[in-house]
């Protein structure tokens, strides 16, 4: 090996090394220390307290109802998703690039005026009559509010990639557009619908901006984990509010997992690892 | 078109019909209340005392959130794409954590380290900083809420790029420094551009984690979203639908920049 290349090398071994140092150091100060902290603290008075914490009526209920809204959410994404997404793809329309832009407005407008918006429309002063504030119906709406660009951001370059002479042959050999769809289609984009229906569901597990204020936050009907967790600490009740975070890290951790295994049989997405 | 126009006609109108009924049109309702009574009340409401000082305590903390991310993002997506070391994937992974965890709980974590019960509670009230219901705590939340964007913008940018050029130049005698401000730093610009935009969105729109640890100190620890609640909590309706329309603005400017940064950056990605 010559000179230069061992140097090369020591100094791009060098380098690399100070920035994992950097990266992690970042990552653990920010991240992981606090973290560690809700998981600590929420077992300072032992597992019975937190037992008691995570199984109490309120906090059974709101989980219950936090995780059902946000599977009915994430169902929803994926064939609203999909439909939108093909129709972006496929469909030629005046506007589709404006309308292609504005699929992100929900990840870039802010998740407070997320909820005050569909007040406006969707509240007691609803200018169309639709009044459904307070309901759970109103969480779920807000929640397909925030959650709306995943699916749709999945499937759509899965969509572009695909193949168009299968469809074609399938045509011309007398399928239906709805075999074609569901054998042709469906199968190479069910991977990218899945994974983006599981963040949208690990981001409704989480949110509550957009919710807070709909919701009305009543205790056993529209209270969501994340409303009741915020309650807690306002009320000082610091070891109830970690263990019921406890309980949604989990859920956040699990999806996360899946989402990684997903990608991993993914044929479609080969993933670059280094 | 495999599918025939009566389809697609129908899955246009569904489609579009759920945008509307879901987006467009309470985004719409927004402006047309915002700007009922008026240009000049919406201009009142806006620049009072609290306003001004609520935009210029987001666009502080924003900034120095971004700028920090950013060069993180940049250092960490370095490390994952160019990197070769155990327990690779274990950090790929918890670069994502902060999109999966809710930003109350985010909240609740900082105040449990730097709160004045919290693990540096004590060391801090001591050296006479005060971190929650403060801007340090603001700052905090907002840098582990926009996190990730950088990072997840940059690290596949490089690796389509490839290090060819980096050990091209290295071979040729450049430094390391030489290297990333001459060879991968051009080569990622608009991924970081777009990396940059993205933040600063979450950054400025940030409200769960920054409620929990604000303190709701009006003119000191109001940030715009904050102000937004407050003044619908009081039954300021046209002053919330204003400010709400200042942030929509501010998000709508941020689509434009995301769509002019991510054209750009898949030209430099092809």
């Amino acid at each position: 090996m010559s000179a230069i290349a061992l140097r090369r090398r020591r100094s791009a071994s060098g380098s690399s090394a100070l920035g994992l140092g950097v990266a992690t150091l970042w990552l653990s100060v920010i991240v992981l220390l606090p973290l560690a902290a809700v998981v600590v603290r929420s077992l300072d008075d032992g597992t019975g307290t937190f037992w008691d914490a995570v199984t109490s009526r309120q906090a059974l209920a709101a989980l219950r109802f936090t995780l059902l809204v946000s599977l009915v959410c994430a169902a929803i994404n994926a064939v609203t998703g999909t439909l939108i997404a093909w129709v972006l793809v496929r469909d030629r329309f005046p506007g589709k690039r404006v309308l292609n832009a504005l699929i992100d407005l929900p990840f870039a407008l802010p998740t407070i005026v997320a909820g005050i918006t569909l007040m406006a429309l969707y509240g007691s002063n609803s200018p169309v009559g639709i009044d459904i504030a307070f309901t759970q119906a109103a969480v779920l709406l807000a929640l397909l509010f925030v959650t709306l660009p995943f699916v749709i951001r999945a499937v759509q370059p899965v969509l572009i990639e695909l193949d168009r002479e299968m469809e074609q042959a399938a045509i011309s050999l007398g399928a239906s557009n709805l075999t074609v769809f569901r054998r042709i289609i469906l199968p190479n984009i069910v991977p990218a619908i899945l994974s983006g229906a599981a963040l949208a569901f690990a981001r409704a597990v989480g949110e509550f901006g957009s919710v807070v204020l709909i919701s009305g936050n009543i205790p056993l009907q529209t209270q969501v984990s994340s409303v009741y967790v915020f309650k807690l600490i306002e009320s000082d009740a610091e070891i109830s509010a970690s263990a019921v975070s406890v309980v949604l890290l989990l859920v956040s951790l699990l999806v996360l997992i899946g989402i990684r295994l997903l990608g991993r049989f993914d044929p479609t997405h080969r993933r670059h690892d280094g | 078109m495999t599918v025939d126009r009566r389809w697609r006609i129908g899955l246009r109108v569904l489609g579009l019909g759920y945008l509307a009924a879901l987006l467009l049109i309470p985004v719409s309702v927004i402006f047309y209340r915002t700007f009922e009574h008026g240009v000049t009340s919406v201009l009142d409401s806006i620049t009072t005392p609290q306003a001004v000082s609520a935009f210029w305590l987001t666009i502080e903390v924003s900034v120095i959130a971004v700028v920090l991310n950013t060069v993180f993002g940049v250092v960490c997506a370095l490390a994952l794409a160019r990197g070769r070391f155990r327990g690779k994937w274990l950090l790929d992974a918890l670069i994502d954590l902060p999109f999966a965890v809710s930003p109350i709980v985010i909240g609740l974590s900082l105040v449990l380290v730097y709160g004045t019960n919290g693990w540096f509670g004590s060391a801090l009230t001591n050296a006479g900083i005060q971190v929650i219901f403060s801007f340090p705590g603001i700052v905090l939340a907002t840098i582990f809420v926009s996190l990730p964007f950088v990072v997840r913008e940059v690290t596949p940018v490089l690796r389509e790029i490839g290090d060819d050029q980096e050990q091209a130049a290295a071979t040729l005698g450049a430094s390391g420094w030489q290297t990333f401000w001459r060879i991968t730093l051009p080569a990622i610009r608009w991924g970081i551009a777009y990396g940059v935009v993205l933040s600063t969105a979450r950054a400025i729109g940030e409200f769960g984690a920054v409620s929990v640890v604000s303190g709701h100190i009006s003119g000191e620890t109001i940030t715009l979203t904050l102000l937004v609640e407050q003044r619908f909590q009081n039954y300021d309706l046209s002053g919330a639908y204003a400010a709400s329309a200042l942030l929509a603005v501010i998000a709508l400017a941020t689509l434009l920049a995301m769509t002019t940064f991510n054209r750009r950056k898949e030209e430099s990605e092809a």
